[in-house]
Order: structure tokens, then sequence, then C-alpha cells
């Protein structure tokens, strides 16, 4: 990162999955773009690429956001999680066992942003409603399911957290 | 979908960012939560030769007490409005109407200072300053001014801001006895409202001292209702329900035509001051 003026190309560090990435990058670089281009995981999917349909939801420094909304040059120094370090480490587990046994998911394409932003209403909330489960992923566009596979599936994991010790996401 | 080269720069202070700002030039635009201008930027409905980063200046977010008002930092994030104490006691048409913008990934990122410096005329943040009376306050290299939030919003994204002013806080009277609601109709939780209302008064029985009654979603800015809060005041609904003939003028948009608007228009006032009779 340049300290003080300018520049069309940053240098950014962020701390990625728990690892330390870094790189330069284009000041337009979209921080789903350097997830996916520039550091190799592919898990996080661009869809609309103007905030709209989700699939490029990750967490920093503990929130979900919009991949495509923020810049890379944004996330220097920030720590970043993605589907697949929040596979790796256990955090999605429940959400994904409920995935495939409701057949939440049928072409995929929705299903890290779905998870993510799911994961992050069981983090507030460990007992949702099914209208709250709606309201939370409202954000999380779905072409496939008709969106009633992935709120019974929510409702699952949120069902089998209750007894579970807890499995929020991994900066949090 | 990609946006055009630009140039970046993370200012550290306010200092920082004027000085960036008057360097760049008149076209280079503040970044602040970015959920609208990245996406504006990405369809090329923007264009900009620099963006100035102010995510990382102090002191610019959070909300704070002073005397008989609460000052909110330009950068205070949506999540952060539904969630604040402050604002839930003192201003809490403010707190309604953060949940009700976009989706949980963008609450976490949007701010209220940029929310109000782009100035979308179906947003729900302007019509809420300008139904609460609050003061913009503005910083410019030549040092700080404030504009009251009815002479702020001038028209369709454009506002009173000066170039090279920046938005650092916004000042709203303490609520008090007053009651506030927000209340809008979309299609889809999370959309732009076809028509949206803030209503705050003085509720004494039947009538609605003080109304201020503001529209967003009706025109190019936010729309006050006059005739309507006037009627309020001496507890008339049916007069305030015929006086927005002449308060309002809307325009038709994708989401409707002006009849639809005007309609919604008196349905919503009625649910608002149910709302506010119920509180």
């Amino acid at each position: 990162m340049s300290e003080n003026g300018f520049a069309h190309e940053v240098d950014v560090t962020v701390i990625v999955n728990g690892e330390r990435v870094s790189r330069r990058v284009d000041a337009r670089r979209h921080l789903v773009d350097f997830l996916r281009l520039d550091v190799g995981l592919t898990g996080t999917h661009t869809g609309c690429e103007h905030g709209v349909c989700g699939a490029c939801t990750v967490q920093v420094n503990g929130d979900v956001v919009r991949g495509c909304l923020m810049l890379a040059a944004q996330a220097d120094g920030a720590e970043v999680w993605t589907v697949e370090g929040l596979s790796d480490n256990g955090s999605l587990d429940a959400l994904q066992k409920a995935f495939v046994e409701r057949n939440a998911l049928q072409c995929g394409f929705c299903t890290p942003g779905m998870l993510i932003t799911a994961a992050d209403l069981l983090a507030r909330d460990a007992k949702p409603s099914r209208e709250e489960i709606r309201e939370h992923i409202s954000g999380n566009y779905c072409r496939c399911t008709g969106y009633e596979a992935i709120v019974d599936a929510v409702e699952m994991a949120a069902g089998t957290r209750a007894g579970a010790t807890q499995a929020g996401g991994g900066s949090q | 979908m990609k946006p055009a080269q630009f140039a970046y720069a993370r200012a550290k202070d306010l200092p920082h960012a004027l000085a960036l700002w008057a360097e760049a030039g008149e076209d280079a635009q503040i970044l602040a939560g970015g959920q609208s201008l990245i996406a504006g930027l990405g369809l090329r409905l923007a264009d900009t030769p620099a963006l100035i980063d102010i995510n990382h200046v102090p002191d610019l977010a959070g909300v704070t007490e002073s005397g008989d008002r609460i000052r909110i930092g330009a950068m205070t994030r949506h999540a952060e409005l539904a969630r604040n104490p402050l604002v839930a006691e003192h201003a809490p048409a403010i707190a309604e109407a953060a949940p009700l913008i976009a989706h949980p990934a963008i609450q976490a990122r949007g701010t209220i200072g940029g929310s109000l410096a782009y100035a979308d005329p179906a947003a729900e943040f302007p019509a809420c300053v300008v139904a609460l009376d609050a003061e913009l306050v503005v910083q410019g290299q030549g040092g700080e001014r404030r504009i009251p939030a009815a002479d702020f919003f001038l028209g369709l994204y454009e506002t009173a801001l000066e170039p090279f002013e920046l938005l650092t806080a916004i000042e709203i009277p303490k609520a008090g006895r007053r009651r506030q609601t927000v209340q809008e109709l979309v299609r889809r939780h999370g959309d732009y409202a076809i028509v949206g209302i803030v209503l705050a008064a003085d509720v004494q029985g039947d009538t609605l001292g003080a109304a201020k009654v503001v529209y967003f979603g009706v025109g190019d800015a936010p729309v006050v209702a006059e005739g309507a809060a006037r009627a309020l005041e001496q507890g008339d609904v049916s007069a305030a329900l015929k006086a927005l003939n002449d308060d309002l003028d809307p325009p038709g948009d994708l989401t409707g035509g002006p009849e639809t608007k005007r309609h919604l228009a008196r349905v919503i006032l009625q649910r608002a001051i149910n709302a506010l009779r119920a509180q």
C-alpha cells in the first residue's frame, strides 16, 4: 500500500483464511476478483458484479460483505474468510450437511454465498424463524431451488447447532 | 462490469482526505461505504479519475450524545445504526430505517453519510434527516459549515455540497416526547421504495403536533408534505389525505405511474399515523 498518495497499482496484504497473502493489484480490482484470480480461491463466485445477487459474499473482519462492492485495495490489512477457509475449519459443517440432506442446491452457483450468509445469521441468532431466515438470505439469489429447500436446510442446521458447540464464522 | 482504471488513495485523516481531493481534482470521488459507488463504477454509470478512501479516517464513525442532540459520524454504517442504543432512543426513525436498506452484506458496509451525499430520491435516510430537522456538518478546505437537512437535497443526486466539501457528521435533535416512524412499500424487502414516508410528531390525542411528513420515492428529492402536516396538527386525517393531492406531484417510474404513487402515498400516510398512535 502506498502510504500517502494515489496509485493505480496498490500493494496489499490480506489475511485470507488465516494465511497472509501479499499481492500488487490494480486499484480497480474487486475483492472477489482478487480472491479468485490473484489468490486462486474460486469458491467465491462472481455473479452480477453489482451487488445484487450475493454469489460473491465473503467475510471481512467478521462482517459479511459483497466481494464485488469492495476493492482489493480496501482489504489491505483486513482478515478475509471465504467458503474454502470456513469449510476447512469446520465452521460450515452443520450447514453443509443440511444443504446436502435437504437438496438445498442444484447448480450450486449461489451456494458459497448462501452458506456464508446463513452462517452469519446463525452466529447472531441460533434459532431463527423461517421468516427471519428468508429475510436474512433475501440478498442472495438462487435460480434453481425456489429457496424452500434452502430455508429448510438453514432451519435444520439451526436445530443441529442448538446442541453443538459454537461453530460460528472463522473470524468471529 | 469491471470499472475503468482509476487511482486509489487511503486517507489517514480528514486534512489528508481534503488534500488528496484537491490534488486529484473535482472529479475524484470520496469512497465511503462504496455500496452504490463501486456498483456504479462497475456499470460505468460513474466514472472517476481517483478514489479517496475515507474508511480509515479516525472519528468519522460512531454516535455520540451532546446536550439536546445526537451526533452521528458520516461513516457510521447501517448495521451499527440499527443496533446503536443512542440512535434507538433519540432518533428512532433512523434505527427503523436502517434495516430497510438492502441486505445484511450491504448494511455491513453502507454508511449514512454516503447515502446522504449520494442523495438517491428513493432512499430512506435523506427523508429521515429532513423529517428529524437534522443539521449536516460538512468540512471543506475553508473550514466547517452546517447545512439544515431541509436545504441539503437540491434534486436528483444533487446536494448543497460544494466541490471539495465532505460530509462529516449528522446532528439530530433528540426525539424527546416526539414520536417517529418510517413506512415504505416495496415489492421485495431491501428494494428501493415505490413510496416511503417518514412521520414525526408530538402525539396528543387525535392531534399530531408540529407534524413533519416527508416522502421518498415520489420526486427527485425528499418531498415535504406541508398541507398534510397542517391538517394532522388539527387532527383531521381525511383533510391530510386530501392535502396530499396538492403536496405531491409524483412522476411515474418503473415502480408505478403517478396515480398509483398518489394512492400508495395515502395508504402509507394512514399506516404511519396508526404506527405513531400505537407507539
